[in-house]
């Protein structure tokens, strides 16, 4: 991994950091693959129960690389496999924070919104700029944002390529939080440290019954919502969750 | 580096920048915007300045706008006077409250205006006996800027807010502390002397400490208690952080005078 750094900083929790300070943590080709092939390998561990995801203080991820970008012709942006590798990114299972520090523009700013959630610091600036480059943004960022805030807003974010602060990305429901920059990442990691004591099956159903609010009707997610419900109650934990309730304890729970 | 319009000196951990066209009454022209707004980026990225001290040459403090710069042609267009507010005034009144270190205004003379919110924008205000205050606007036909109606019901209420904004009276400086606009007056001549020292006592104090209570004051302002308690919270665990804490609870422990160095 050249590009980022992982650690474990509580049990249950991955920090992934972005570590490629001097391109501003630009999302290279190679970065792109480091990330996705990470939450690959920590889809199977089951010792992982979150997975939070930051820059440094200064920048989350600037953009793209441009200078990749360049290179590309309509026949080899045909066959390119960075829509690949966010879909992997995208299907990560387990609950994925992003903290975000400083600037997260475009390619920064999709990865950002393909966290579960997104925590911040008050430095935090989040933008789409491929307009001025004669793009659009083409890792879901038209999507994904106009399902959080709308169309007024994205229409207006992705045509003229704004800054948003993270007071606008608080209230416009893109963050959960915002914090003092030198607690971002602490922040995001307790926030991860709370999800990681819950019983990962239940975390697993609540992100997969989530996530297919785009894809489906009302009624059919009530429907999917209610299989999760059913399916939950042969899980032992769910038993043991009950069970702690009553006795008043703490409940250990153990994925089962 | 040479000023057309401004005095800068950097003496002690302390910068001072002085208005210097006196025969304007030191009103804001666009060199002086650029100049100061120059002056006080380096500071606050700068760590050797640890106070910033805001003065005046001559009998004025600042008039606020250069008039000069805005006769209206009565058969023109009109002028779009949110267009130098959004390019200067604004930025300088946000560079000054959101400066991370103590900035301190000594008011030596008349500050109407502008000039007069860019004063109250700063954190502690000293004024000179002879010094005043006019929140000229109204008598143009005109609303007070530079933060102006932001400052003054948070300082004085909105009763003495209205009153101060819509007469434009020239309140004197000790008028000017009983209704808690500023922080002192002073004799005359004692103005610089006491500002420097207060600035001097400034810069050997917890800087990064002291940038935190000024963003908790001002946040203040905005927030609800909860969101107070939480940033007070937030900004705690950052300042228990700093080596001038540590210094500061080893200094009370070995009973000597701490020694800070505003990190």
């Amino acid at each position: 991994m050249t590009y980022i750094k992982t650690s474990s900083p509580k049990p249950g929790v991955v920090l992934i950091e972005l570590n490629r300070p001097e391109k501003r943590n630009a999302l290279n080709n190679a970065t792109l693959q480091d990330i996705a092939a990470c939450l690959q390998n920590l889809e199977t561990d089951a010792a992982v129960k979150a997975v939070v995801i930051t820059g440094n203080t200064q920048c989350f991820a600037a953009g793209a690389d441009l200078n990749e970008l360049a290179q590309l012709d309509v026949v080899s942006i045909q066959q390119d496999q960075r829509p690949l590798l966010w879909k992997k990114i995208d299907e990560f299972s387990k609950p994925l924070i992003m903290a975000v520090n400083g600037y997260a523009l475009g390619a920064g700013f999709e990865l950002a919104l393909h966290g579960d959630m997104i925590v911040t610091g008050e430095n935090a600036q989040f933008a789409l700029p491929e307009i001025a480059l004669g793009m659009l943004p083409g890792a879901g960022g038209t999507q994904r944002l106009a399902r959080l805030v709308g169309q007024q807003l994205t229409m207006r974010w992705a045509m003229t390529g704004e800054m948003i602060s993270a007071q606008s990305a608080l209230q416009q429901g893109i963050s959960s939080q915002v914090c003092p920059p030198a607690l971002t990442v602490q922040y995001a990691l307790e926030l991860a440290g709370k999800i990681a004591k819950q019983a990962p099956l239940a975390i697993r159903a609540i992100k997969q019954s989530l996530k297919s609010i785009h894809e489906v009707t009302l009624s059919q997610g009530l429907k999917l919502e209610r299989q999760h419900f059913v399916w939950l109650a042969a899980t032992q934990d769910r038993q043991e969750g009950i069970n702690a309730f009553l006795e008043k304890r703490k409940p250990e729970f153990r994925g089962v | 580096m040479e000023y057309q319009t401004i005095i800068v000196e950097e003496k002690n951990a302390v910068g001072y920048l002085t208005f210097n066209r006196p025969k304007q009454l030191n009103s804001f022209n666009e060199t002086m915007h650029q100049e100061v707004s120059k002056v006080i980026k380096t500071w606050a990225k700068d760590s050797q300045i640890r106070t910033v001290v805001i003065s005046a040459e001559g009998r004025g403090f600042c008039a606020g706008q250069d008039l000069n710069d805005r006769v209206v042609d009565p058969n023109a267009e009109a002028p779009d006077l949110g267009l130098s507010i959004e390019k200067y005034y604004n930025p300088l009144i946000k560079l000054i409250t959101e400066m991370p270190k103590p900035v301190i205004c000594a008011v030596n003379g008349v500050a109407a205006g502008a000039g007069a919110n860019i004063a109250l924008a700063c954190d502690i205000v000293i004024a000179a006996k002879s010094a005043s205050f006019i929140q000229a606007f109204c008598r143009l036909g005109l609303v007070p800027d530079s933060g102006g109606t932001w400052f003054l019901p948070r300082l004085v209420g909105r009763a003495q807010a209205m009153g101060l904004a819509m007469l434009g009276d020239k309140i004197p400086a000790e008028r000017a502390v009983q209704l808690g606009m500023i922080w002192q007056v002073v004799e005359d001549e004692q103005l610089q002397a006491e500002a420097k020292k207060l600035a001097e006592h400034l810069a050997q104090q917890p800087t990064y400490g002291l940038s935190l209570i000024k963003k908790a004051i001002h946040a203040a302002a905005d927030n609800n208690l909860d969101q107070q308690l939480i940033l007070e919270r937030d900004l705690q665990r950052l300042a228990g952080r700093s080596s001038d804490y540590k210094e500061g609870v080893q200094a009370f422990m070995q009973k000597r005078t701490p020694e800070y160095k505003g990190c």
